[in-house]
């Protein structure tokens, strides 16, 4: 209603003088007219400029005395003309009126005190209440001379008041109406085709959208995803690892892996209460390993020590997945041979200590290529495949042991950004001790590499704390925020 | 020997022609429409609707040779077309022609030309009606090959009904240069090829002599010998009806028919398997995080008292992997349940924004006496939702989903030929609200508001509904 006051006054008047004036004449009310003024004037429909007023009103005081007279006025009619004393005169009088209308009045030389006797008497016959008369005056919006005012003000019966009101004109956007900002783009905008004559308020553009709500997959597995995809373009075949309980049998004996080593001491396996001992193993194989452990054979002078069956029989959780691939190797072996080539991406346990790069349970990632005649260099060619797919073609090689490949190599890349030599793998050639015992032709050779899933995946996404991407202890926020895993696309 | 003279003019629209005469032939009514129909075929086909190569045949016996094969404006041709009495001009013909519905969609092959081609006997009668006792057959092309076929083809079928069977009579084209030659050209092309060609390409082993055996039965004769490097070969003599062998693989061809497809030892080339349960896996996981849910990783390794008392289990020794050497008491048990990693998540987000909706696909392992190693590993699927309130119906909701996307249809209590949902009595969720899930007749999973005692275990301050199931038992 202001608005369009304003707005339409605007149209045919060049200004609005003052803005109180123009409040009082529409019958508006003044405060809603000064808000309307400030939104139009922002949004630049009008140009408004301050308009300054200092008026006198009148305090609450002086609204009393305005209303029934001064208290001097009141204390002289209270004075007969004989004289009044001052107990009597109180009596008369409210304590305040009395206090404040002797002041004044003796002031005023209206009345006289008599200390001694304790009378009041009049000074003058006739007075006139010039307070009452001026505070009417002000009242009634006439404006006394600056004496007056100042007595008054002294008297804190008057206060100035600043009054503040515009004068508008005409701004740089005006239009007779104002327009409404479109914020969004609606069916009914579609259905009543009025899009042409939208304007749509501006966007903040350096702001961020309405966050999306949906679904996520885990960081880790997806770049297991791309690792699965990864070897199955290079023709590797998926092994089945859903068993986590082994027998040390398949995860260290077969392996040729003797008894007696570190590795399978309780600080680095974990060994089960429940079930402890496997049910069964391949007997006639089973001889084989122990003799080729004890004996050797094949080629080979074995270990010489006392293999013991029972030691064989204890169960575990798995250290490695190569435990898997000795089995689909046996397997393999059962058949008329077929060359193959096998991957696993898979769950092992090291009973070790947990810190920032160390878990007890990490996925191991595990390659193996089973033909005829196969050497150090097809595996050296393999790894150069696979590790470019990562992006990693800069490799080099060194010697390393392990108890069941012989050759064995540590893998490293060049890490551009850390500037040096960085391992990202293992691999070597399975012994004959250990092909042999399963079956396998004397011409086949398996050639196999390792390595974590976890550690690429610290590097990729820059984590330094295992435990923050794995685990019950992550951050869901984290998994959420967790970008597209590119490894193997190049 | 009839002659047919070729005049310069034709090079502009048909240079080549080849002839031959059927003689003393005797058609029925089925033979004639067999030659007709043959004519059309060919026409149809390698003559590609004529514009390569025209056949015409002519009754000889109404003819006097030499022929010639001219090309002259259209106004000076003039004759009586077949099943017409009127004399026609060849350009008034065209004319005529478009508006016969069979003839005028050729019309087109030679409108345009100055000339048209046109065949004349010695006394200047154009030749074009149909043949009855002595045929002369003509085939005017643009190329060659073609034509010589088409004659080969029309000639060797239809020999067979003249009075000398399977005789042919030559006729002489003479061309404007002055160069002859004789029609039709009925040699036998020989072809050299190695056995081992033949064996390795098909993948049989087979004696030179098996081939051309083989070969004898597909009707191309063939002899074996040694080629100079000392393998054995055959030659074929591949005749006149056979124009489609150009390439010792056409004689493969023929040895591998008459081998019999079915009979050919099959070699498969290498392709990989999946496995069924991690395949499934991954498209489940993929579908729940589809319906909004967040996937976690969680610890195969527990305490004891997560596994079981934390979450009102009770344990009967029968079912959990026991370690016999953990470091900590976080190690001390396999998990036999999902539910002890999400509870532990949950209570480790706390201040994540809810509502928290998380799930897991993984292994639990199990003691299980038929096993080699006594125990084995289960893959299952669990999701949770926390908020203010339970989820108790997202959680159904997204079990009804899961079950959508297998592809199984929700059914009557007792139906197994979907899933059905019964009320169920776990300790680990609330009474009262919680189910067991049949599935085919099994009771593979189970789902509920988590009980409150459970979620004070794990330090859960907010309402829970959790669900697990074994997703083996979909494969």
């Amino acid at each position: 209603m202001e608005e369009e006051a304003i707005l339409s006054h605007l149209q045919d008047h060049e200004e609005i003088a003052d803005s109180g004036q123009f409040a009082a004449e529409k019958g508006l009310d003044h405060d809603k007219v000064v808000n309307v003024i400030k939104s139009l004037h922002g949004y630049g429909y009008i140009v408004a400029q301050d308009i300054k007023r200092e008026t006198l009103v009148l305090t609450e005081e002086g609204e009393t005395y305005a209303a029934v007279g001064s208290p001097e006025i009141h204390l002289f009619m209270a004075i007969p003309p004989e004289g009044i004393s001052r107990e009597a005169l109180e009596q008369r009088l409210d304590t305040s009126v009395f206090k404040i209308g002797c002041a004044q009045a003796s002031k005023l030389k209206w009345v006289e005190y008599d200390k001694k006797k304790k009378i009041f008497s009049r000074q003058v016959q006739h007075v006139e209440d010039r307070v009452k008369d001026v505070l009417i005056q002000i009242k009634d919006g006439q404006a006394p001379g600056p004496e007056d005012v100042r007595a008054l003000k002294t008297r804190k019966l008057i206060a100035p008041q600043i009054w503040k009101g515009y004068s508008v004109k005409k701004g740089p956007n005006y239009a007779p109406k104002r327009k409404t900002f479109a914020t969004d783009f609606t069916r009914e905008n579609m259905q009543r085709g009025d899009w042409k004559d939208l304007e749509f308020k501006g966007y903040n553009f350096s702001a961020k959208g309405q966050p999306l709500e949906g679904g996520h997959l885990h960081p880790l597995l997806k770049v297991r995803q791309q690792f699965k995809m990864i070897f199955q373009q290079m023709g590797f075949e998926e092994m089945p690892t859903n068993n986590f309980v082994e027998s040390s049998f398949w995860n260290f004996d077969a392996l040729f892996q003797p008894q007696q080593h570190p590795a399978r001491d309780s600080h680095d396996t974990f060994f089960l209460r429940v079930p402890a001992t496997t049910k069964e193993l391949p007997e006639d194989y089973v001889e084989r390993v122990k003799k080729v452990h004890e004996l050797g054979g094949y080629g080979s002078r074995g270990y010489a020590y006392d293999w013991k069956r029972e030691e064989a029989n204890k169960n575990l959780l798995r250290t490695h997945t190569t435990a898997v691939s000795s089995r689909m190797l046996y397997l393999l072996a059962q058949k008329p041979f077929q060359p193959k080539k096998y991957f696993s991406i898979d769950r092992v346990f090291r009973n070790e200590a947990v810190d920032k790069t160390h878990l007890a349970e990490f996925h191991q990632i595990e390659g193996l290529v089973c033909d005829r005649g196969l050497t150090l260099g097809d595996l050296i060619g393999v790894l150069h495949d696979f590790f470019s797919r990562l992006g990693m073609s800069n490799l080099r090689f060194k010697p390393a042991y392990n108890p069941y490949t012989e050759p064995s190599m540590e893998i490293f890349s060049y890490h551009e950004g850390f500037k040096k030599w960085v391992e990202i793998g293992n691999s070597g050639i399975f012994r004959p001790e250990m092909l042999l015992p399963m079956g396998l032709p004397e011409d086949v050779s398996v050639i196999a590499w390792g390595l974590s899933l976890e550690r690429p995946t610290m590097i990729l996404y820059g984590v330094d704390n295992i435990r923050d991407l794995f685990g019950h202890k992550v951050d869901l926020g984290l998994i959420k925020r967790n970008p597209i895993c590119r490894l193997g696309i190049y | 020997m009839l002659r047919m003279h070729v005049r310069a003019e034709t090079s502009q629209i048909r240079p080549y022609i080849v002839c031959a005469v059927l003689r003393g032939i005797t058609f029925d009514e089925a033979s004639y429409n067999s030659f007709i129909d043959l004519q059309d075929k060919l026409h149809q086909n390698i003559c590609r609707r004529r514009t390569l190569v025209a056949v015409g045949t002519h009754d000889l016996d109404t003819l006097e040779g030499p022929f010639t094969y001219e090309a002259l404006p259209p106004p000076s041709i003039n004759f009586v077309p077949l099943k017409q009495v009127k004399n026609f001009r060849a350009d008034e013909l065209m004319e005529f022609y478009k508006s016969d519905l069979k003839l005028k969609k050729f019309l087109h092959i030679i409108e345009n030309s100055p000339v048209f081609p046109v065949l004349y006997d010695s006394r200047r009668t154009v030749l074009s009606l149909p043949p009855t006792k002595n045929v002369f057959i003509e085939c005017t092309a643009t190329d060659l090959r073609k034509a010589n076929i088409v004659l080969n083809t029309l000639v060797t079928a239809f020999s067979t009904y003249c009075e000398r069977k399977f005789e042919v009579e030559p006729v002489e084209v003479i061309y404007a240069d002055g160069k002859s030659y004789i029609c039709p050209d009925l040699s036998i092309y020989r072809m050299d090829v190695p056995v081992s060609y033949i064996t390795d390409s098909i993948g049989v082993s087979l004696e030179a002599e098996e081939v051309t055996s083989l070969l004898q039965r597909m009707q191309l004769s063939a002899e074996e010998s040694v080629s100079p490097d000392g393998k054995s070969k055959i030659t074929v003599s591949i005749p006149p009806t056979r124009s489609d062998v150009l390439h010792p693989c056409d004689v493969m061809e023929d040895v591998a028919i008459a081998y019999g497809y079915n009979n050919i030892p099959k070699r498969k080339p290498a392709s990989l398997k999946p496995l069924p349960l991690n395949q499934l896996s991954d498209l489940i996981r993929l579908e729940i995080a589809t319906n909004g849910f967040t996937e976690v990783l969680t610890w195969i390794l527990c305490s004891y008292k997560e596994n079981f008392d934390m979450l009102n289990r009770k344990d009967d020794k029968s079912t959990a992997v026991i370690i016999g050497n953990p470091r900590s008491a976080d190690f001390e048990v396999v998990r036999t349940s999902l539910m002890p990693g999400i509870l532990k998540t949950v209570g480790q987000n706390k201040d994540h924004p809810k509502p928290i909706k998380i799930f897991e696909v993984g292994d639990v392992t199990l003691l299980d006496d038929s096993k080699d190693v006594g125990a084995t590993n289960r893959r299952q699927l669990a999701a949770l939702y926390c908020g203010t309130n339970s989820g108790f119906e997202l959680i159904h909701g997204l079990v009804d989903r899961i079950m959508e996307v297998i592809g199984t249809p929700f059914v009557t209590v007792g139906d197994d030929s979907g899933y059905y949902i019964q009320l169920s009595d776990e300790p680990e969720f609330l009474p009262g609200r919680q189910a067991s899930i049949i599935y085919k007749g099994k009771h593979f999973g189970n789902f509920g508001i988590v009980h409150p005692e459970v979620l004070n275990n794990f330090d859960i301050p907010d309402p829970c509904s959790f669900v697990e199931l074994n997703i083996e038992s979909f494969l």
